[in-house]
């Protein structure tokens, strides 16, 4: 069993701080690393990979440090976010050079590029592949030594939805097999569909920990704010605000709308048709106003 | 779907779990990367004009005038040793590292239990073996087509340029662990210092990697055939520690490299 710890880990660039006193611990199965652009995800990886030294705080696997320590290597397969790859050679090359450079041979090549599927396009350069084609090759030559963790920087960019469910597929296998995953998103969806356990970063900060049903729940359990238009608004304000779902109403002069914010959501959206129906109100418009991942996050953020 | 994947399904014994972390000093994987990438850039070309350029001028220089070994001395002097081979050095010493770390395609070398120390170590070999194969190999044949190696310049010429591919692309392999312009760096040392500063300032030759490799020339060529700014007892121990420094600290650079993210 293979443990990532990082603890009370800082990281600075200058004046800027990328990644601000963050305690986690990844262990075996999939983990998603969720966050908006620029939340310091890649900094926490490059931390997790060894190729970034924390200000503050420790990363270690299985206690033994990261950091200046090329043995770990022995243990972890990387899949890094940037596409260059020695372009020159053909995947099969790119692969059997990974695979020798671990002191393993050509059939550890072999077995790799077979669990990712691209024996049928071994032989080809890969200056020539696609997005997705690279990922798989990638993949293969973190997995050629046949690592018990595995980290993968947004592997989903650029993907079509096939390749990434092959991808997922893929993941969820070594999950299951015992590996300890960790890959990081910044889209909601794909962490759901795929980790056990997501921890969330915000902002460099930790936000949220926990299995993806509780972090959905956080994450529709705050207050959401709504414009509403109808044929009769100071009615359906009446009406709305009689409800405890409903925390807030303001009418909106200028805009000629309501802005409501709920603080239960499912509640809400089910009492808004009905209270509409019931007072014979015509629903114009109904429009969330802060949707926006980042939003979203931050809200996360503030619990 | 059924996980009928080709990886041992325990991943918990770790492949050779050697103690060391490291078969050598050398890797072959290493080196095959490292010159297939060198001889595969656009940039690779100037490692074939400049020695063709030699070659060609010699020729031209031999039929125009004769041979004649004071020309001779001013060809491999002035335009192989103190521009060519530095020039070659550069393309050879930076790029057998610096695209890499710009490209970020480093990581795959450096998520290996190999030791730093025995990449650069590899990275050098290859950088020092294609500048001598571009620089040293065609000097010594401009010099046997300029004057049929008379008084040993062709010999002398070659051994010196030899040499200095040594220095030269510890050094320069060095900048191209500390910088992203180390191209720059580079041109900038071998055509300003060694060339420009060499001619006028006096004691910047001491401190020039031409001269050094010239001090070495001095003693093979034939008495008065070549001629250095520094003795050879000097010149050799700072072709030894400048080659010796910069491999160290360029190991040292590469331990703690560090990559930034995309964000």
């Amino acid at each position: 069993m293979t443990t990532i710890q990082i603890d009370h880990v800082s990281r600075w660039f200058g004046n800027v701080v990328a990644v601000n006193d963050i305690t986690m611990t990844i262990g075996p199965g999939v983990t998603g690393l969720l966050g908006p652009n620029g939340a310091g995800k890649s900094t926490l990886i490059n931390m997790m990979g060894g190729f970034l030294a924390p200000s503050g705080g420790t990363v270690t696997l299985d206690g033994r440090a990261i950091w200046r320590n090329e043995r770990i290597y022995r243990d972890i397969g990387i899949v890094p976010e940037r596409e260059a790859m020695y372009d020159f050679l053909t995947g099969r090359e790119f692969v059997v050079a990974n695979a020798e450079l671990h002191g393993l041979g050509r059939d550890a090549a072999r077995r790799a590029l077979a669990t990712v599927e691209m024996e049928y396009a071994q032989d080809r350069k890969i200056s020539t592949y696609s997005k997705g084609m690279r990922q798989r090759v990638k993949m293969a030559s973190a997995l050629v030594h046949d690592p018990s963790v595995l980290l993968l920087d947004e592997p989903f960019n650029g993907m079509d939805p096939r390749q990434r469910m092959q991808l997922m597929e893929l993941l969820r296998r070594m999950g299951d097999e015992g590996r300890t995953v960790l890959f990081s998103s910044h889209i909601l969806e794909e962490v759901e569909q795929l980790a056990s356990h997501i921890e969330v970063v915000v902002a460099g900060r930790h936000a949220a920990s926990g299995d993806f049903r509780k972090i959905r729940r956080l994450m529709t359990d705050r207050p959401h704010r709504y414009l509403i238009r109808s044929d009769d608004d100071r009615a359906l304000a009446a009406a709305l605000i009689a409800d405890p779902s409903t925390a807030g109403i303001e009418v909106d002069l200028q805009e000629g709308a309501l802005r409501v914010q709920a603080v239960d959501f499912p509640r809400f959206t089910a009492l808004l048709p009905r209270v509409a129906r019931d007072h014979g109100i015509r629903l114009l418009t109904v429009s969330p106003s802060d949707e926006s991942l980042e939003s979203v996050f931050s809200y996360l953020v503030a619990a | 779907m059924s996980a009928t994947s080709s990886v041992r399904p325990d991943p918990s014994p770790a492949p050779a779990a050697g103690p060391s972390t490291t078969l050598a000093f050398f890797h072959p994987t290493v080196a095959r990367l490292t010159y297939r990438a060198l001889l595969g850039r656009r940039r690779a070309l100037i490692l074939f004009a400049l020695p063709a350029l030699l070659i060609v001028i010699s020729v031209a220089v031999r039929a125009l005038a004769g041979a004649d070994d004071s020309t001779a001395n001013g060809v491999l002097g002035t335009f192989a040793l103190a521009t060519m081979v530095p020039l070659i050095g550069v393309i050879a010493g930076t790029g057998a590292i610096g695209p890499e770390i710009d490209d970020g395609s480093v990581v795959y070398l450096l998520a290996k239990p190999l030791r730093r120390s025995s990449i650069i170590f590899t990275k050098l070999v290859v950088a020092i073996g294609v500048t001598a194969a571009f620089s040293a190999i065609p000097v010594l044949i401009a010099g046997f087509v300029l004057n049929g190696n008379s008084q040993q310049i062709a010999v002398a010429y070659a051994v010196a340029a030899a040499v200095a591919s040594v220095a030269y692309s510890a050094l320069f392999l060095f900048f191209g662990t500390i910088s992203r312009h180390a191209v720059v760096f580079g041109l900038v040392y071998a055509l300003v210092w060694e060339t420009l500063f060499g001619n006028l300032v006096p004691g910047a030759r001491t401190l020039s990697v031409q001269q050094w490799a010239l001090a070495v020339g001095q003693k093979i060529g034939a008495e008065g055939a070549i001629t250095s700014e520094v003795g050879l007892p000097l010149a050799v121990i700072l072709l030894v520690a400048v080659t010796g420094l910069a491999t160290w600290y360029a190991a040292r650079k590469l331990r703690s490299l560090t990559l930034a993210g995309e964000e």
